[in-house]
């Protein structure tokens, strides 16, 4: 175990190597100019020449790569280009918000869609099935930001239980927290409903029909350990490879959903970021992320191994 | 059994579900301190909290928020002492001396003094039009003692005063002395001021909140309150500025009573904030918004002026306020181009505010020898304050014969983009509109837009035009009112006979506020003292 661990980190270094690469190019080959955006509308030519040498933005790019690597290679992520903040710190403001409502999304949709999958597949074809692949559907086709504003319209302007944006963070209070990170995360979780169920009660109806079921049920077991020690475990793979991908695709796609609650996260700041060619940010959040995800695929292939005696690497 | 088990089942999964709604619906409210809170959406993330390196308004009402000014002025634009207790100008009209009021203080606990007064002048004479312009007439600016500094001019100038209590970007603000000293091209490292309020560093998260807290230290003037002079009363212990991107989202939660004041609505959200019984639409800045048609006189064929002098025929005002603003009560046809109600408004030389004239703009661009060249206009899309502008000068270019070429973009790209000199096809460009701030362009040496100056030191565009330079420096040195009155129409005059820029209207960006806000001021910047929260 230690040792696949091992080998996925030093894997990882070439990935995030190629990232941090790519990132730079992107950015300094797309149109834009922070200098611009830092001097404002009505700034002159000779103003924003002045910052851009400052900024060191008027050196050659394989120069301006290099000084970066160098900072990097320091654990320096820079400055924003517009704050000046360091970016490691206006990382750390955001990993908060977004990492509760991913997590939070993510324990809601999982307590809700895993025995809904099980159920579903255990009662194939019957009124409750044939509802919750609806409800799947509806789950899949009804966009986030479409539901967002519908939960705050009934939950927040109606029937004000809950306010109508903002997050807190958990050193407010566990009330404090909660209150503001329910709606948003109900809104979220619906599409991750609908995959985990689906997939759920797919991963089950296969096991459900293997010889060691229905050897259990002939064995005289209780339908509960039928279902949770022996199907489960053994339809487990695909639903934890799913939860995984669906946790990666949290961490990136929260932004619509920070948008509508108005929850400072990260996908806001890579989006103002890009915005104001605040490159410095880009190109760290890019990376911290690519990091972040490579943990993900390594938490999930330790996963594998848990739930799978049969699985080595 | 079956029928049990399933209960079961079910039962834990309800419970499951209960427990995070349970959860969610734990609606007690947040803690609130005992002080009095004023909560704030501004129209945008505050990101540079340097007022002097950057002309953004964001980084301007941050500046009125910590910082104090020299001068100021009140509601006629008469500008009046704010810092500065006293002045003297000398008989031959050469030397101003100055003298600070007693008590000033930083936020840190340090006196201002005269070394802090030079020291921030000078930088920001680096960045701002009209500081540049007072310095080039300055021999010489010292500080005589710690309250007392001296200006002293190499030929008299006629706009020292309105130089240092200009209302808007780049402010000139005074900084401590050691902030003051970071070149003009760097933001400065920290955020200490002498004025009403004080910067909480601590809670600051770039481009989403912003907290301020009274400023105990401060001595307001007596006078009362008026546009940006007179006594900065501070009434709330402490300011939130929250911004919330999504306008939905901020309408809601100033329905809600979660904030206080919104800057800047959408105007299509204005009918429905209309109809809240707590909710009042204000008025805040009563001089006003531009929005403006610029072009680039380096490139073809708008090097020539029979071109530019076809579009301004081709255009009119009404069709860009329509369809950007929408509501007539928000929004007024006016050929001024230092605002249609500020001293200097004329309708001098004026042409298109009513209605274009198809006919003779056709006649005029066949007769400058235009061909059929590509025209590129650059439409920002991401900005909703001017996104609709191109799209409607497109199909009135079109209607006279012109080949127009929209090219979409977000509004940064084209902000990089105009500071390009190049032909069309190597990333230059012809046409992009914009709007400014009637404080930013009240006279003929703030409004950048009038500078003939080309590609040194001209804005975007780069008009190169000596007639016009000249008529700017007989302004700035003209000290009688009603000779400046007369030279500002001459200037305008010019502006469109040469056709430096094509104004579009004046409009009024309207604020939506809770109605036991009381006090709010109107102001040529966003400024939030004398409010109390009732």
């Amino acid at each position: 175990m230690l040792r696949l661990i091992l080998s996925r980190l030093v894997a990882a270094i070439p990935v995030m190597g190629v990232v941090a690469i790519f990132v730079f190019l992107l950015l300094r080959l797309s149109p834009g100019d922070p200098a611009a955006i830092l001097a404002g509308d009505t700034a002159t030519p000779e103003a924003i020449a002045a910052i851009r040498a400052d900024l060191g933005l008027d050196r050659p790019i394989p120069e301006q790569f290099i000084t970066w690597i160098g900072q990097l290679a320091q654990g320096d992520l820079g400055k924003s280009v517009l704050s000046k903040q360091p970016v490691a710190t206006m990382i750390g403001q955001r990993v908060e918000p977004t990492m509760s409502l991913a997590l939070t999304t993510l324990i809601f949709a999982i307590a809700v869609a895993v025995p809904m999958g099980i159920l579903a597949a255990w009662k194939q074809g019957s009124w409750f099935d044939r509802g919750i692949m609806a409800l799947s559907v509806a789950g899949f086709s009804i966009p986030v930001f479409v539901l967002g504003y519908i939960m705050v319209f009934f939950f927040s302007m109606k029937l004000d239980l809950f306010p109508a944006q903002g997050f807190a963070p958990l050193r407010d209070g566990l009330p404090a927290f909660l209150e503001r990170i329910a709606l948003p995360t109900v809104t979220l979780s619906f599409i991750y409903i609908a995959l985990f169920a689906r997939i759920t009660r797919t991963a089950m109806l296969e096991v459900l029909n293997e010889d060691y079921i229905r050897t259990a049920h002939a064995k005289g077991l209780k339908e509960h350990v039928v279902l949770v020690r022996h199907a489960l475990r053994n339809a487990a793979i695909p639903i934890v490879s799913v939860i995984g991908i669906g946790f990666a695709l949290l961490i990136g796609g929260v932004v619509i959903t920070e948008t509508v609650f108005n929850i400072p996260g990260i996908g806001r700041l890579v989006v103002d970021a890009v915005l104001g060619r605040d490159y410095p940010i880009i190109q760290g959040v890019i990376l911290v992320f690519s990091g972040v995800y490579v943990l993900i695929n390594l938490a999930i292939d330790v996963a594998y191994v848990l739930l799978d005696p049969r699985i080595r690497y | 059994m079956r029928t049990r088990r399933f209960h079961m089942l079910v039962s834990a999964i309800g419970l499951s579900i209960g427990l995070g709604l349970l959860a969610g619906a734990a609606t007690e409210a947040v803690a609130q301190d005992n002080k009095k809170v004023l909560r704030f959406i501004p129209h945008a993330g505050l990101r540079i909290t340097d007022p002097i390196l950057t002309t953004a308004f964001m980084s301007r009402n941050h500046g009125y928020m910590i910082y104090d000014t020299l001068f100021a002025v009140d509601d006629k634009m008469q500008v009046k002492p704010q810092m500065v207790d006293k002045y003297e100008i000398s008989g031959d009209k050469l030397t101003y001396t100055f003298t600070l009021r007693p008590g000033l203080k930083f936020h840190d606990g340090a006196p201002v003094t005269s070394a802090d007064v030079v020291a921030s002048l000078t930088r920001w004479s680096k960045n701002d039009t009209m500081g540049q312009k007072l310095f080039t007439y300055t021999k010489e600016l010292k500080a005589v003692n710690d309250t007392t500094f001296q200006l002293v001019l190499k030929e008299p100038y006629g706009l020292v005063l309105d130089s240092l209590g200009k209302p808007s970007s780049n402010v000139p603000f005074i900084m401590p002395k050691r902030m003051a000293d970071t070149p003009a091209s760097q933001n400065v490292p920290e955020e200490i001021g002498s004025g009403p309020y004080r910067f909480i560093k601590a809670e600051f998260q770039p481009g989403v909140k912003v907290v301020y807290e009274k400023n105990p230290d401060y001595k307001p003037r007596s006078e009362p309150a008026s546009f940006t002079s007179g006594g900065k009363v501070v009434k709330v212990d402490r300011v939130e500025w929250t911004t919330i991107a999504d306008p939905q989202t901020a309408m809601n939660a100033l329905i809600k009573g979660e904030v206080d004041i919104w800057e800047q609505p959408a105007f299509d959200l204005l009918p429905e904030l209309k109809k809240q019984k707590d909710i009042e639409i204000r008025n805040l800045q009563p001089l006003g918004m531009n929005y403006m048609l610029r072009m680039n006189w380096l490139q073809p064929p708008l090097d020539n002026v029979k071109v530019r002098q076809a579009i301004l025929h081709a255009v009119q005002q009404e069709d860009y306020l329509a369809a950007q603003v929408g509501d007539p009560e928000y929004y007024k046809v006016c050929g001024a181009i230092f605002g249609c109600s500020t001293p200097l408004a004329t309708t001098a030389g004026a042409v298109g505010t009513k209605k274009a004239d198809v006919a003779k703009a056709k006649k005029m661009l066949a007769e400058s020898g235009y061909k059929g060249e590509k025209i590129v206009i650059m439409a920002p899309t991401d900005l909703n304050s001017i996104n609709q502008l191109p799209l409607v000068s497109a199909p009135l270019l079109r209607a006279i014969g012109m080949n127009i070429e929209v090219q979409s973009m977000d509004w940064q790209t084209l902000v990089g983009r105009r500071a390009k000199m190049d032909p069309i096809d190597q990333g230059g460009w012809h046409i992009f509109h914009t709007a400014w701030g009637t404080a930013d362009m009240m006279n003929p040496i703030a409004n950048a837009g009038t500078k003939g100056l080309g590609k040194q030191g001209g804005f975007f565009g780069w008009t190169e035009d000596a007639e016009m330079e000249k008529l700017r420096d007989s302004y700035a040195r003209e000290p009688d009112p009603a000779k400046q009155k007369a030279i500002a129409e001459a200037v305008q005059k010019r502006l469109y006979e040469m056709v430096h820029y094509i104004p579009l209207g004046e409009y009024f960006q309207p604020s939506a506020v809770r109605k036991n806000i009381k006090g709010m001021l109107p102001s040529p910047a966003y400024v939030l003292w004398n409010i109390e929260k009732q």
